[in-house]
């Protein structure tokens, strides 16, 4: 992965002005690191340091309602409103080798929970490129993208039941 | 499990064993090569000396969807330090799926030195076995690679049009769903493209995964991959077959199974597959 030109840079930093804060910082961390391995071990902590869903949330099996549609690593997610009007979110990745579905699951529940769903609305499926880089296969892509649609579609849900 | 020399493969030598692996960590004659689906897979720790290969950015041509072409693979190869004379020895996570879409393509080159490791990655796990982060650097080597040969190994869709046509058997590795046309890609896998869903006609179901034993991503013996392919249904060493699945990465995991370990000698991968066939204007497909 080369250094990104000034230019580029520019207009990620543009696209995402909009993302919350604390992924905001997270995404401008990774677009700083020229190196590819470096990058690769960044995921990876944040993979490590994922979280599963505590049993006082839910049990298994996990309802099919909370799984991600076409992600390969059997990500699910759970999206718990706050008397604040913010939400919380949770996540499970059955796969244990699902290390990128962790890494992401992981930089979503750092940064998004806390949000009020006006701001996690504003998230695009651009994130997965910010985060991953270009380099993923489709398949990889779409299943990514799905968690991502998967917090999106939820954040919509609450803001509508608000209005 | 059986020892490998014991199952009855036709050709045995492509594959060792987990044990034998971990005997030659220090072979300067091997080289150990893991390949996955998940890209981060490798870095978060793998066998001692191995290096990384990625179907996506290493093996893929990046801009138009083709391999590598000859110079691109004697790069790779510089950079993982092979030369002809090494053995490479793949591995990898999904039962090895990705491990054999590795060999397959390294064949387009000829590199003949290559192996699998039986069982690939959750075997080696669940045996507890070392897995380290350190990255092994190997001097860069000068390797002369010859022409990629697409002809032996690789289909394209004219050829697969013309086997079609003269009712050549063809082998389906998807799931079941996916050949009936119910869906357009595996369950819980998303939708890679494909506009139209069913199977090229005449083609048989039999999925990928059936060779294997589930329990520790080891191959089947011979006699239960010949009750699969043989005797249920009806493939003959002697057949010109084209297997396919969905990006041509399954169907490399059956061409390894019926090319080396029954001895099919007429075997072909047709890596266009279901997202080419699906999406083809007026071609044949059958539910």
């Amino acid at each position: 992965m080369g250094q990104p030109c000034e230019c580029s840079y520019r207009k990620v930093i543009k696209n995402m002005s909009n993302y919350p804060s604390k992924l905001n910082e997270i995404i401008e961390m990774l677009l700083l690191v020229s190196d590819q391995q470096e990058r690769r071990d960044i995921l990876i902590d944040y993979a490590e340091r994922f979280k599963e869903v505590p049993s006082e949330i839910v049990k298994r099996p996990f309802p099919e309602e909370n799984k991600v549609p076409f992600c390969e690593s059997g990500a699910y997610v759970w999206t718990l409103p706050h008397a604040d009007g913010t939400l919380k979110f949770f996540f499970a990745v059955e796969n244990p080798q699902g290390i990128s579905a962790k890494a992401l699951c992981s930089i979503l529940a750092v940064a998004l929970s806390g949000e009020k769903p006006e701001s996690i609305i504003k998230i695009d499926e651009d994130l997965v490129y910010k985060i991953f880089g270009e380099a993923l296969s489709m398949g990889k892509n779409m299943g990514l993208t799905g968690i991502i649609q998967r917090v999106v579609r939820d954040a919509k849900k609450y803001l509508n039941s608000k209005i | 499990m059986t020892e490998i020399k014991d199952r009855g493969y036709a050709n045995s030598d492509v594959l060792v064993s987990t044990s034998w692996v971990a005997e030659h960590l220090n072979d300067k004659d091997v080289r150990i090569i893991e390949s996955n689906e998940d890209q981060l897979l490798y870095s978060t720790g793998h066998i001692k000396g191995a290096v990384h290969v990625d179907w996506t950015t290493d093996l893929n041509d990046p801009v138009r969807r083709d391999y590598l072409q000859k110079e691109g693979f004697e790069n790779l190869m510089s950079r993982i330090g092979v030369t002809p004379e090494i053995t490479v020895i793949f591995y990898g996570d999904k039962n090895n799926w990705w491990a054999c879409y590795a060999y397959w393509v390294f064949q387009l080159f000829g590199h003949r030195n290559a192996k699998v490791m039986d069982g690939g990655r959750i075997k080696w796990q669940k045996e507890n076995r070392e897995l380290t982060k350190e990255i092994s650097g190997y001097p860069s080597t000068e390797y002369k690679a010859l022409d990629r040969d697409d002809n032996k190994i690789r289909a394209f869709r004219d050829n697969v049009m013309q086997h079609v046509n003269k009712k050549g058997l063809l082998v389906d590795v998807r799931s079941p769903e996916e050949y009936s046309g119910k869906r357009l890609h595996m369950p819980d896998y998303p939708n890679e493209g494909a506009l139209r869903g069913g199977h090229i006609p005449g083609a048989k179901s039999i999925p990928w995964a059936k060779a294997i034993n589930p329990d520790d991503g080891t191959f089947k013996t011979a006699e239960e991959l010949r009750a699969i392919y043989e005797k249920e249904n009806n493939l003959k060493p002697g057949d010109e077959i084209i297997a396919y699945c969905r990006i041509g990465e399954r169907s490399s995991h059956t061409w390894f199974v019926l090319r080396n370990l029954l001895g099919y000698k007429n075997v072909k991968n047709y890596d266009g597959s279901w997202t080419e066939w699906g999406n083809l204007v007026n071609v044949p497909i059958e539910k």
